[in-house]
This record gives structure tokens, C-alpha cells and sequence, in this order.
């Protein structure tokens, strides 16, 4: 056999990562994104002709718990049916003995993309709006994300917003590693990874994760995350976040899962009061602040009331002299 | 010069590591573990004795023999620790030490040739040395790689090419051979086509086959690789480094 030039390796380098897809109704046509354990590729759907994403274990991860937590993410993805939340259509096992999903293709950008390219406060605030219904939806469900951070939220096209890369969600209070039916968020319970194995990413990992502490994550995880993330979108447009805002990421950031939000619901409720001008929780207001606020929030029918006085007045002046 | 045929190699592809057999208490065992390592490592040393150390291509052999060697007599394989180093990274330190020790000691005795069952051939390895694109050896953990990545595939394909004829699938072999291993440039690349019509198959026949002998060169890449690491970690970081950027810059 003559010597394999350098273009004849690298050749081989890529076939050697390349997934095996016959025998199935995918022609992967490009890679997307690399993760922890596997790589997303744009792939054709020959039978409805379109694209999907494929994620494809890394030739590299061969242990059974990392094919267990891909089917895992597969399995959480199928059970959350949420417009904020990417639809799973398929999985499999290739040619090769890698395991797959395939699910939507999420044309648009990462939300750290988006945030640089539309850094107005409001606009941020609402793609953050979304991010927590849909995390609240997976509380709700028993099933924490684990790895929210803005590489991890796609914002499409039409200002539709998904979160993704659920490989390292935890179901809460199940055993058996299936989903659980609606229900409240209980603490404790099985990890998706083994435990004590530290998951997610530095920066928005709250401590009991940092520790490795899996018994001690449950929905104030996310929510730790989350506040990490309001922080990142309130400060994107470079001026200073007001001091109720900063008090709402105070409180989601807090060391103690106890001070902080109990789940993501009560997060993006905060949120929401905050941008319709209402008093928020984390924040004790003084008189001062209040009026002020309220005048703010007001200040329509404060211009048109004042505007009616001041005609009226106007009016009996004229009159009177 | 020949390369170690399938039949004659000591241990078939398997998952087991050799790295571990070579420790183990049965002396032909070890010895065959020996010899696998020494099939994967032999042309990696020797390209690194000839770029990194600069060793002309008769004291480039000397020293790899003499290394391969001193590595059984001095029990250099028993003596890895996987929780310090990988293993690929072990050895080239070794090498290091080895030539380093060597050049001191003036005079030095040729050894070892009686204790190699691997044919090893130098000709072609310096061959390789003088006519592939080799990159600069400033970095010696790169030059280390590549030739690794390099040897790695050769073997594989070899089992490939070995495992293909034994099962009476040569033409899916050959289909592999002209679709993925002859370099060519966009324009004169193959189509499934030119295969289709070149081994008068049908076209869906020629994907299937460049399918199987693909699975199987995947397969024997890591079943390689499996066996020149010790554990899972080492495994993953084996792989990952196999499979990163960059080779030949």
C-alpha cells in the first residue's frame, strides 16, 4: 500500500466521524455544532424531502451511559411538546452502532448571536420571557434543563425562541428515567448522568451544581441559570441595569437555593412586572420610588389628566377676565 | 520492505488493551503485546528519530531497534502509569530519554534485532520521511501525532483489506480503495457513477459496498485504538486527538 498523503488522512479523519446513515432515510449533507457527546449535522429527510437536524454520538463515546443520556435527551425532548422547546422526530441506532435523534432544524442564531445583534433592553427581555415558559413547562414536568446559557437558545427567523441541548437534563423524582406526568417539581430524585459527576457550564452553574451535589438539584438550579442569563441580556446594550432589575437577578443568582425564586414561573412573573411598570418582589420600594414608578407607569393618564386640568383652568381664567 | 501482513499480526483487532497485556504474567501473552505495540509505535519512532532528533536514517533505525529493545529488557511498558500520562505520550518521552542516555554512552552496542518477531521496515518508513509533507518538528507532541494518526490508519486499513478478502468482499474493498483513498481534486474526483460503470454494479450496489468497507474501516480504527489505550478516558482523549485538526500543518 503506498504511503497515505496528508489529504488521504484528513480524508480518512473525517470518514472516521462521518455517521453511517444507510439503511436509514437520512443523507447527511453538513455538520452544525459540536457538543459533550455527540455532533449535530444537517441532514436530508429523503421521504418528506426536508431537512432535519441529526445529533449523532462522537465515534469517541462508546460507554453505555453516554448512549443511555442521548436516548434520555431524546425521550425528555419527545415528551415536551412546547413551542419553545425543539420537536424530536426520530432515533435510531445507525450502521455503525452510533445512537441518533433527529429533530426540527432551528434555522436562525445562538441567543449570545442574537443579543449582540438586537441589544435593546425590551427585545431581551421578552426572548427571556420565552426562555422561562418553556423552562417553567419542563419544571412542571419534572425535568430540569441543567445547562441554560445563551449557546444553548436559538432564536429563529420569525422571533421564535427554543431552548436546546437538553443532553444534560435531570428528570426529578423518577427512578426509572422516564419523564414524569405533569405534576409540581420535586427535589431530589435520579439523575440523568451518574451521580456526583459535575454537568453544565461554568459561569451559570449554581453552586450545589458546582459541587456535584445531584441530590441537592431540583427547578432553583434553572433558575440560578436563568438569572445568570437576565444578567447577560440586561447588560447587552452596555448602559446600567435599573436597580429592580438588579434585584431580580439578585435574588435568581442568590448562593442559598432557598432566597432564590422557586421555580422559573415566579422568574418570568418578576420579569414581567418589572416591564409593565409593576412593583416586583425581589425589591422593597421606598415612598419616593414608588411615585416615581408609578408616574412612570402612569404616565399617559398623568400627561392627559394634568393636560385636561390645565385647559380647564386656562378656560375659567379666560372667562373670568 | 514489507509490512506486518493480518495473518502475521500478534494480536487481531480486539478490544482488549494491549497496553494491559503487556503486563501480564504469562510471557507469551506479553510478548505478543509487546509486538502489537511495537507494530503501531515502530514508524512513529522512527519518524520521530529522523525530524525531531535529526538521527541519519542508519542511527534513525539503530535507535528505534535499540529503543524497542531496551523497552522489553527493562520492563519500560510495565513500568506506565495511565493515571500520569497517556500512553503515546509516555513512550515518545521515553524515546526522548532513551536517545538522549544514547548518545552519551560512546560506542554504543547495536541490540536487539534477535528480539523483534515485527518486521520492521525502514526502507519505506524512510521513504515516507523524504517524500510525505511531514510537519515542522518544533513541536514535538504534533510530529509525534501524526505520524501516529498515519500508522493507525495504515493499520486499519490493512485489516480492512485483510478482513474484505477473507469474507469474499474484495470488490467492496477496491470500491473503498478508489472512492477514499486515491487523492484527487474536485475535478477529478469519482463519481458513484464512474464506480458504478468501472465495476459494472448498480449504483445503489456501489453505495451499499463503500458503506460496509467504510463501517469496517471505522470499526478497525477504533478497535486499534481500544487496544493502545488503557481505559475509557484514554480512549476518548486518544480519539479525540486521532480525529482533531490539523494534521500535516
Amino acid at each position: 500500500m503506498d504511503p497515505l498523503s496528508n489529504a488521504t488522512v484528513r480524508h480518512l479523519q473525517a470518514l472516521v466521524e462521518l455517521p453511517d446513515t444507510s439503511g436509514t432515510r437520512y443523507d447527511v449533507v453538513e455538520p452544525i455544532a459540536r457538543g459533550g457527546m455527540g455532533i449535530v449535522y444537517r441532514a436530508h429527510d429523503r421521504e418528506l424531502n426536508r431537512d432535519v437536524a441529526l445529533k449523532v454520538l462522537s465515534v469517541r463515546e462508546t460507554g453505555d451511559e453516554v448512549r443511555a443520556r442521548l436516548l434520555t435527551e431524546a425521550h425528555i425532548l419527545a415528551h415536551l411538546e412546547h413551542p419553545g422547546i425543539v420537536p424530536v422526530h426520530d432515533v435510531g441506532v445507525l450502521a455503525d452502532g452510533r445512537t441518533y435523534y433527529a429533530m426540527k432544524l432551528v434555522r436562525g442564531s445562538s441567543l449570545a448571536d442574537y443579543a449582540r445583534a438586537h441589544p435593546e433592553r425590551g427585545e431581551l427581555l421578552r426572548v427571556f420571557g420565552r426562555v422561562c415558559e418553556a423552562v417553567a413547562f419542563a419544571h412542571a414536568r419534572g425535568i430540569v434543563h441543567r445547562d441554560l446559557k445563551p449557546e444553548n437558545i436559538m432564536v429563529g427567523a420569525y422571533g421564535e425562541v427554543l431552548v436546546m441541548d437538553w443532553g444534560v437534563a435531570k428528570l426529578l423524582g423518577s427512578a426509572n428515567g422516564s419523564p414524569q406526568a405533569p405534576g409540581t417539581v420535586a427535589p431530589g430524585g435520579a439523575p440523568v448522568t451518574a451521580s456526583g459527576t459535575v454537568v453544565g457550564t461554568p459561569g451559570f452553574m449554581p453552586p450545589e451544581q458546582e459541587r456535584g451535589d445531584s441530590t441537592c438539584v431540583d427547578a432553583r438550579s434553572d433558575v440560578f441559570a436563568l438569572g445568570r442569563l437576565l444578567e447577560v441580556l440586561v447588560g447587552a446594550d452596555g448602559s446600567p441595569a435599573p436597580g429592580r432589575l438588579r434585584a431580580i437577578v439578585a435574588r435568581a443568582t442568590a448562593s442559598d437555593p432557598a432566597s432564590r425564586y422557586p421555580d422559573a414561573d415566579s422568574l418570568a412573573a418578576d420579569v414581567t412586572r418589572f416591564s409593565t411598570g409593576q412593583a416586583v418582589s425581589a425589591y422593597r420600594e421606598s415612598w419616593w420610588e414608588r411615585g416615581r414608578r408609578l408616574a412612570l407607569r402612569h404616565r399617559v393618564a398623568i400627561t392627559l389628566v394634568s393636560a385636561y386640568v390645565l385647559m380647564r383652568v386656562l378656560i375659567f381664567l379666560v372667562n373670568r377676565f | 520492505m514489507n509490512l506486518p501482513h493480518e495473518s502475521s499480526r500478534p494480536f487481531p483487532p480486539t478490544r482488549l488493551s494491549v497496553i494491559s497485556l503487556a503486563r501480564s504474567e504469562d510471557a507469551a501473552t506479553r510478548r505478543r503485546a509487546h509486538e502489537s505495540i511495537i507494530a503501531a509505535y515502530w514508524k512513529p519512532v522512527y519518524t520521530y528519530l529522523r525530524l525531531r532528533w535529526r538521527a541519519e536514517p542508519a542511527d534513525a533505525e539503530d535507535l528505534a531497534q535499540g529503543f524497542f529493545a531496551d523497552a522489553i529488557d527493562s520492563t519500560l511498558f510495565d513500568r506506565y502509569d495511565p493515571t500520569r500520562a497517556r500512553f503515546r505520550t509516555y513512550l515518545r518521552t521515553c524515546v526522548d530519554g532513551f536517545v538522549a542516555n544514547a548518545r552519551k554512552a560512546a560506542g554504543r552496542q547495536k541490540r536487539g534485532g534477535d528480539v523483534l518477531h515485527v518486521p520492521l521496515d525502514f526502507t519505506t518508513a524512510e521513504g515516507e520521511v523524504r517524500t510525505l509533507e511531514i510537519p515542522s518538528p518544533e513541536d514535538p507532541d504534533r510530529l509525534f501525532r501524526d505520524a501516529w494518526v498515519r500508522r493507525l490508519f495504515e493499520l486499519a486499513l490493512e485489516d480492512t483489506r485483510a478482513q474484505c478478502e477473507a469474507d469474499g468482499k474484495g470488490a467492496h474493498f477496491r470500491i473503498f480503495e478508489r472512492y477514499d483513498l486515491e487523492p484527487r481534486d474536485a475535478d477529478t474526483r469519482l463519481t458513484y457513477d464512474d464506480l458504478a460503470r468501472e465495476f459494472e454494479l448498480p449504483v445503489t450496489q456501489v453505495t451499499n459496498f463503500l458503506a460496509l468497507a467504510r463501517r469496517r474501516f471505522r470499526t478497525a480504527v477504533l478497535d486499534h485504538v481500544r487496544a493502545l489505550t488503557t481505559d475509557d478516558d484514554e480512549f476518548r482523549a486518544e480519539v479525540r486527538d486521532l480525529l482533531g485538526e490539523g494534521f500535516g500543518d
